[in-house]
């Protein structure tokens, strides 16, 4: 018995769901894919150093060139530099309002789950926010809103925290569905049962024992929230609703160039081909994590 | 049943005086003056006038509740004098809500409006639904096969691109470079002749096929996956061993179980393919109920926007009711008494 040492593999719940979710083929090009997007977009404006807004007359509706490796549209704007800068604030909207859905739909699904008083008022409140017609709700939003913020928070920042509150607060029904879902289910297990009897106060059960058992259905839907975010961002974009001209989003840009497509279809075509790229790898990575983080079928 | 529908339609008032509260409350902070787009020759008194004339002067309660009253009494009134020819009532007194803009009656103007909506957000969703079905049950019965793995990557293709994109992608292609289809659709066109009847064939085909190809991929892989779930259950293997064709084994068997879902998701469907016919509307100019609410809400022609999005959360309601009802009546295991 000496020299026995018996090599145990270290297999953690994470291990085993990165081997999962590698056997995912989409999974996996989706996550090199969405990576890239994010890189170049935050490292790519130093490389490519042409300032988004720099307009050059002489220089208008060019095709694909060494100095312009996209071209530029009908003021001289080069559309390299538009699409890196307008990537930033598209990939912003929707990592931010995917978070504040997230949080929202977690805390509503865990209150309306755990707390019997709640769960009534709380389900009637969803069931409200998912009769609500959506989009023409977050157009009239944003026309109302849209001077007020301006005004309070400078142009920029204004809209950007307009559209990323009204998206987020609009979007959390169904992760608070799924969650409380879980939240009902999970509350009746023995561990939950032992953790009271022992005197565990509530909070703690909530974030000790309830919280990392849902955790899964909480991060599928935040990678579909992400896709939705960016889809509803560039729409409202594309109906000339979100941001101003001179801070440009995919959605702004490719609603800029429906003028120009029988000139520079390209400037219809760059930003459509990232917003596309971007959900679907986005969709694929959810895809996989749906599978990675089942149980039922991880460890095969 | 009859019970249980009384029940619901009866559970779905409250909810609705709330949403039609929350729309006009929102709407109602608006800080849009309709008189804001008259010149500055104008007086300050005679747009006193204008406002007090639009009822401006009450408070927000009293114009909710009018708002209210003929949205939901006159105006249906008015429908049904308009369709038996009878009149009903004071029908000469009886108020109407009021565009801004066009100062005409806004249930008129989406009257106007509705027949172009429903062509094309109609025709796109029935062609989905006609395309997704027979390729969903396809995919589930040969799972993994390579014709599946297309189907499943064009699925996903097609809703995570947004139609904003395939739409522009569209006229670029079949408008600019080919010139077969018009970029723009022409809603005065008149179907008169045989020659006008395939102008507006044309002009349909893009805006249907871009809409039908999302609806689509949506469909058919909630299709595939119900099939999924049927196939390996019970009672398919009975209907096999006791001899039935695998034909029929598919398609009664399986294919009745399987539509369950589907007919529900459809039902649920339908009302979000008309807040998604506002951005089809916009690629392809069609003036559909869309473009009326964008217009309206550039203009802050507020009575207008206020009934159009509360015309849409009816619809979500009255479709749930549907969804629920229609599943009740398919699937014998469910009892709502």
């Amino acid at each position: 018995m000496d020299s026995a040492v018996i090599e145990t593999e270290h297999r953690s719940m994470w291990t085993d769901v990165w081997r999962q979710f590698r056997k995912h083929k989409g999974a996996l090009v989706g996550v090199f894919v969405f990576a890239f997007i994010i890189i170049a977009v935050f490292v790519g404006p130093p490389i490519h150093g042409v300032d988004p807004n720099a307009i050059d007359f002489k220089a208008r509706n060019l095709s694909p060139e060494w100095a312009h490796p996209l071209g530029t549209d009908n003021i001289g704007h080069d559309t390299l530099a538009q699409m890196l800068a307008g990537g930033q604030v598209s990939l912003a909207v929707g990592l931010s309002a995917a978070l504040i859905a997230l949080i929202l739909g977690t805390l509503i699904g865990v209150l309306a789950g755990f707390v019997k008083s709640l769960n009534g008022p709380l389900m009637r409140l969803t069931d409200v926010f998912l009769s609500l017609p959506l989009l023409p709700l977050l157009l009239v939003s944003i026309m109302l809103f849209r001077d007020t913020l301006r005004a309070a928070f400078g142009p920029e920042t204004g809209i950007f925290l307009l559209i990323v509150g009204l998206i987020g607060v609009t979007s959390w029904m169904h992760t608070a569905r799924i969650v409380r879902g879980d939240v009902l289910s999970i509350k009746e297990r023995e561990f939950v049962t032992a953790a009271h009897s022992i005197g565990t106060r509530r909070h703690r059960i909530v974030f000790r024992h309830i919280l990392p058992n849902i955790l899964s259905p909480i991060m599928v839907s935040a990678t579909l929230g992400i896709a939705n975010a960016i889809i509803t961002e560039s729409a409202l974009s594309f109906l000339g609703l979100g941001f101003p001209p001179d801070f440009p989003t995919w959605g702004r840009l490719l609603y800029d160039g429906t003028n120009f497509i029988q000139i520079t279809p390209s400037r219809v075509i760059w930003p459509g081909v990232f917003i596309a790229l971007t959900v679907l790898s986005v969709n694929y990575i959810g895809d996989g994590l749906r599978d990675a983080l089942d149980p039922r079928l991880r460890g095969r | 049943m009859i019970q249980y529908i009384i029940r619901r339609l009866l559970a779905a008032i409250p909810t609705l005086l709330v949403i039609s509260f929350v729309i006009f409350a929102i709407l109602d902070l608006a800080p849009s003056d309709p008189t804001g787009n008259l010149p500055m020759t104008v007086p300050p008194e005679v747009r006193e006038k204008i406002r007090i004339s639009l009822g401006l002067d009450q408070p927000m309660y009293i114009r909710y509740y009018k708002w209210l009253v003929q949205f939901s009494v006159n105006e249906p009134l008015n429908i049904l004098q308009h369709s038996f020819g009878v009149t009903i009532g004071d029908a000469e007194n009886r108020t109407r809500i009021l565009s801004w803009a066009t100062r005409s009656p806004v249930i008129d103007l989406i009257v106007e409006r509705t027949p172009q909506t429903l062509w094309v957000v109609g025709l796109s969703f029935l062609f989905g639904i006609l395309m997704a079905i027979p390729i969903g049950i396809v995919q589930a019965y040969r799972q993994y096969s390579l014709f599946d793995q297309i189907g499943t990557f064009v699925a996903m293709l097609g809703f995570s691109v947004p139609t904003f994109f395939t739409g522009v992608v569209a006229i670029i292609l079949f408008s600019v470079q080919l010139k077969w289809f018009p970029m723009i659709y022409d809603t005065t066109l008149e179907i008169t002749s045989w020659d006008n009847f395939v102008l507006q064939i044309k002009q349909m085909i893009m805006p249907v096929t871009v809409l039908a190809f999302y609806q689509a991929s949506q469909l058919s892989r909630f299709m595939r996956a119900a099939i999924l779930d049927n196939l390996n259950l019970d009672y398919v293997r009975t209907a096999r061993s006791k001899g039935r064709s695998e034909n029929a084994v598919l398609m009664i068997h399986v294919l009745r179980n399987s539509l369950i879902p589907i007919v529900t998701l459809i039902a649920l469907g339908i009302p979000t393919i008309f807040g998604g016919a506002i951005i089809t509307e916009q690629i392809f100019r069609v003036n559909g109920l869309g473009q009326l609410l964008i217009i309206a809400i550039e203009g802050a022609d507020i009575p207008t926007v206020q009934t159009l999005t509360f015309l849409f959360a009816i619809l979500i309601v009255i479709f749930n009711l549907i969804a629920d009802v229609l599943y009740g009546i398919l699937d014998p295991r469910i009892r709502y008494d």
